[in-house]
């Protein structure tokens, strides 16, 4: 762990990818985004029972799909921080956490509003809405704990630890919750929902959409992280001037 | 000598500790018992609602008492450089984790065993499903609760807002346990006791295996940085 801080200016140091190469991928994500939107609100077609609000579902969907890429991005850094100790991992988790709590926000927040029109009540104790919850609070208490510790190794460590107990804990969460609810009869069973072939594409392009969306948040995150290192280091060689 | 003699060592020195000064499990004891007799006031004596609610008030009381005790378990060692001590000795650090286990859960073990007759007497339940059932339950709870509670405990005792860091941390993680232990008990009280308690202990059994062996191999990278 001595060599913690040159980890840091090292990674710092680096090239951080080549401008071409983000702009390239702000260019791709703003079209997909675009084309997803187009897509959702005139290319799919309006669902016959449910009406517009259906139509949310596209950006629900991506965003549960989103959470769970960045989750186990967060799980990977992590795994990898413990085992190798290269600053860059703690910040892969770091920042794929941060997106990660985001977007599953998003989904707590659509779902409801789909839900109050469709179900008939803004929030059902359903298994998934239920499992999304608990992931939710458990990688807010992620980001809270890395708050509550100065940058350092120690911080890096308890982090790290706790993302992999609370990634190992995810599957038995999930079974958990559904026996939970299935010993009780269920008010409202999940939607019979039989997709058209036209929002099956669109799905699809709402998903491509955000995983581009997550590649360029999580770049601009570490870009973040970078720049913050590289003053700390040049504060520090400033103060060893002086 | 073997891992789980050493463990033992380590768990005997705690427990020692806490028999000569029983300051901790004391004021963990009040603590659970006050819960009980406050809960008595949210319902009416007797009613349905208090019937169906024992089992969650029973686990609030046993996990909250949990939480505090396990809050204590790694705070003591901070004094007088003991944590240092303790690291300094020639076994692996699993073995200062599983001593850390098992001596708290055998303390969680031992306030359990006093409130419960309390509980029983104020909620008048019956263990319509057999003692020995719930007995399981409670053991396999407690296994699962303490083991990811020693981890976070050891990683929250030096940080300034340990008191709030710990139930933070530990509650969402140990959702599974607290959604199995109050429905199998549930079940257990029933009048007719319901035999889907079953598939929670086995669901107990998949966490406790999974977090005695993740929380054992993580140990180490906690204490490291902790001395």
């Amino acid at each position: 762990m001595t060599t913690d801080t040159q980890h840091a200016d090292t990674w710092a140091a680096s090239p951080a990818g080549g401008r071409a190469g983000f702009t390239a991928l702000a260019a791709l994500t703003a079209a997909a985004l675009v084309g997803a939107l187009y897509m959702v609100f005139l290319y799919a077609p309006r669902e016959r029972e449910m009406g517009e609000v259906q139509r949310i579902f596209y950006f629900h969907v991506a965003s549960a799909w989103l959470a769970m890429v960045a989750f186990a991005v967060v799980f990977a850094g992590s795994i990898l921080y413990l085992w190798r100790g290269r600053l860059r991992h703690d910040r892969w988790a770091a920042a794929a956490a941060e997106i990660g709590v985001l977007f599953t926000t998003i989904v707590l927040v659509t779902g409801p509003l789909w839900a109050r029109p469709v179900w008939n009540t803004w929030w059902t104790w359903d298994p998934r809405l239920t499992s999304s919850l608990v992931l939710w609070l458990m990688y807010l208490v992620y980001l809270v704990l890395r708050g509550s510790l100065p940058e350092s190794p120690r911080m890096r460590q308890f982090s790290a630890v706790y993302a992999v107990v609370a990634f190992a804990d995810i599957p038995i969460v999930f079974f958990s919750i559904r026996w939970w609810r299935s010993m009780h009869p269920v008010v409202v069973s999940s939607q019979g929902m039989n997709l058209e072939p036209e929002m099956v594409h669109t799905l699809v392009a709402a998903c491509v959409a955000f995983t581009l969306l997550f590649a360029l948040l999580f770049r601009l995150r570490l870009g973040v992280e970078r720049a913050r290192l590289e003053a700390q280091r040049l504060r520090r060689i400033l103060l060893e001037r002086e | 000598m073997s891992i789980l003699r050493l463990a033992a060592w380590v768990a005997w020195k705690d427990l020692r500790l806490e028999l000569r000064t029983r300051q901790n499990f004391l004021t963990t004891l009040l603590f659970a018992f006050i819960i009980i007799v406050v809960f008595n006031f949210a319902f009416d004596p007797g009613s349905r609602a208090a019937r169906e609610s024992a089992p969650a008030i029973l686990w609030v009381a046993f996990l909250f008492a949990g939480i505090l005790s396990l809050a204590n378990a790694f705070a003591m060692e901070r004094e007088e450089g003991c944590m240092l001590g303790l690291l300094l000795a020639p076994v692996p650090r699993g073995v200062i984790f599983l001593g850390k286990f098992l001596a708290n859960l055998a303390f969680q073990t031992a306030v359990e065993t006093l409130i419960l007759p309390i509980f029983v007497v104020f909620f008048n339940v019956r263990f319509a499903g057999g003692f020995l059932p719930f007995l399981l339950v409670v053991l396999l709870v407690n296994v699962g609760f303490v083991a990811v509670g020693t981890l976070f405990s050891a990683m929250t005792m030096g940080l300034r807002l340990r008191e709030v860091l710990l139930p933070i941390l530990l509650f969402p993680v140990i959702v599974p346990v607290v959604i199995a232990g109050v429905k199998a008990t549930a079940l257990l009280f029933q009048a007719p006791a319901a035999p889907g308690w079953i598939h929670w202990v086995k669901l107990l059994a998949g966490f406790d295996l999974i977090f005695v062996v993740v929380c054992y191999a993580v140990f180490r990278f906690v204490v490291e940085e902790a001395a």
